[in-house]
């Protein structure tokens, strides 16, 4: 069983995270072009390697980022949504 | 040298103490150019490149595998080949797929194993029976045979299941599909190497593709650690690496990837002789002709290109086999394993030309693509042959998710494998 740390509650099992996408995919405007919205529906960064990703701990419901190597499964940083929020949006 | 695989032939070499077999297939080196170099050498890449030579007379066609044939998922499945799927879309796929395997042997003059066992569908409740029936007539409508079991049918046939008084999802009844069954894995990708070898096509292995040439905006080769193959046409099947491969093309798919495992126990005496799903324990299992119990299940929560697999997850589908069948409580695993599976929003493959004009994908198969390999084949050598789609692949464009004509086997079929 691997350990992810919640940065709300600190290291957790696995299995109390459930995964939510690509860190940065961000919800277009309601007026966006079809393919801008297939695009943030569907297709996918899918990293090999070093990932940014937006899990939940649903102990807590709270929503954070983790890096994490998708080869190795090794956690290199968990941060609460709110600080990284800036940087993710910029495009 | 003996080349032809029959009795007389093994006869003869085993009065010539097995000295005049010929290999399978050649390891050439890499040629400049090609008019097709397919990516990728699991039981799609394979099988595409037969059937480019068998079906569309192309006798200059590349396959390049950066590992081993069959080292993917390919040589990791648990086998299962069925045509139970609800949309006529995907019937259209998977039957002609079944159709393909029920000749195969014979076609490819290699053993693929093919045990048509029936494949069982464990229904637990009033309402699903209901939607099991709906099932079944939505597959009899597709032209594809299918029966509803009644739990004493069931019991007749799988007598270990679980049918106690206590058990967590009583049986209700099944659905069943008798054409379905298993196959050798390894045999399907090397009885299509060998076919498609005799046909001249190159196999090259050990071989990765790193990048792809494009010269006015069209992809026009690759570049390997074998050095630089150009070709008219490219086509990738990478399964679980449609991803990485994508990114090198500069392009996105509907893709994410995740690990699916497997594994099988000690061989037992011949003790069940089906497939058989649980839908509602994630859990399925057949049993091997050396007698292994082979054991799938559900994906693994975290995407990944680990080709591990996680305890929880094992965990997980294990509760279910023990859930269903009591008696294997004594059983002892003997290997576990997983694979990098493909994995689509609609759980249906994708095929057709890539966002890279010259570069044509056989992907998204998921966690379902090696009961598709001679269909995949099939439609993806046309593809690649004529530049537009064969009519049983048309649906399956990479289009359908701009245009919102998803084929959503995950809800339609209610299964992954
Ligand atoms: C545990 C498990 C159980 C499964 N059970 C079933 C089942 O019961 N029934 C079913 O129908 N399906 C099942 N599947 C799914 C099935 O195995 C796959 O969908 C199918 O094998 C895909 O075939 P493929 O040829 O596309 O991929 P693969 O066999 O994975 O072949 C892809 C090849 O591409 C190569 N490659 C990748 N990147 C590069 C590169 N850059 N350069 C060169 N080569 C590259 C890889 O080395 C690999 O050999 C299962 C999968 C797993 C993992
Ligand atoms: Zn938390």
């Amino acid at each position: 069983m691997q350990l992810f740390t919640c940065p709300f509650c600190g290291p957790r099992a696995e299995t109390e995270f459930h995964f939510g996408g690509d860190a940065g995919n961000l919800r277009p405007g309601g007026d966006s072009e079809t393919n801008v919205w297939t695009d943030y529906l569907y297709f996918r960064s899918n990293l090999r390697g070093r990932a940014r990703e937006i899990w939940m701990h649903l102990a807590c419901r709270e929503v954070f980022v983790m890096e994490r190597d998708t080869v190795t499964h090794e956690v290199h940083a968990t941060e609460a949504l709110a600080e990284t929020a800036a940087g993710e949006h910029r495009p | 040298m003996t080349r032809h695989y029959s009795a007389v032939s093994l006869l003869k070499e085993g009065l010539n103490a097995q000295r005049g077999w010929r290999p399978a297939w050649r390891s050439p080196e890499p040629k400049p150019r090609y008019d097709a170099v397919i990516i990728g050498g699991g039981g799609q890449g394979l099988a595409t490149a037969y059937y480019l030579a068998k079906s569309h007379g192309l006798r200059s066609v590349a396959v390049v595998e950066r590992g081993w044939l069959g080292g993917g998922n390919t040589g990791r499945n648990t086998a299962a080949i069925r045509s139970n799927y609800f949309y006529p879309e995907s019937t259209a796929l998977y039957d002609l797929s079944l159709s393909l395997y029920e000749r195969l042997g014979r076609e490819l003059n290699y053993n693929i194993m093919l045990s048509q066992r029936g494949m069982m569908q464990i229904v637990s409740s009033p309402g699903e029976m209901e939607m099991a029936a709906r099932m079944v007539n939505a597959m009899q409508v597709n032209g594809v045979q299918a029966e509803l079991l009644d739990r004493a049918e069931v019991k007749r046939r799988v007598p270990i299941f679980n049918f106690g008084d206590d058990a967590r999802y009583p049986v209700h009844g099944a659905i069943w599909q008798a054409r379905a069954g298993i196959a050798r894995h390894d045999a399907v990708a090397w009885g299509y190497a060998r076919a498609a070898d005799r046909l001249g096509v190159d196999i090259i292995q050990q071989c990765e593709v790193q990048a792809f040439l494009v010269e006015g905006g069209r992809c026009v080769g690759v570049t390997t650690s074998k050095g630089e193959i150009r070709a008219g046409r490219v086509g990738m099947a990478v399964a679980g690496n449609s991803g990485a491969l994508a990114a090198k093309a500069g392009f996105r798919l509907p893709i994410t990837s995740y690990t699916l495992q497997a594994c099988v126990s000690e061989p037992v005496k011949p003790i069940f002789d089906t497939v058989l799903v649980s839908p509602m324990t994630g859990t399925y299992v057949s049993q091997s002709d050396k007698g292994e119990i082979v054991i799938g299940g559900g994906l693994d929560r975290v995407p990944s290109y680990g080709q591990r697999g996680n305890l929880p997850q094992l965990e997980t589908v294990l509760s279910g086999l023990l859930e269903m069948f009591p008696v294997f409580r004594q059983l002892r695993l003997l290997r576990q394993w997983g694979g990098t599976v493909d994995v689509t929003p609609d759980s249906s493959p994708i095929f057709g030309e890539s966002p890279l004009p010259g570069l044509f994908i056989n992907g998204g198969w998921g966690t379902g693509g090696f009961k598709g390999i001679p269909a995949g084949g099939t439609v993806f050598a046309h593809i690649l042959a004529t530049g537009s789609h064969h009519e049983v692949s048309r649906p399956f464009d990479l289009s359908r998710f701009r245009s919102g004509y998803m084929i959503d086997e995950a809800a339609g079929a209610g299964i992954a494998h």
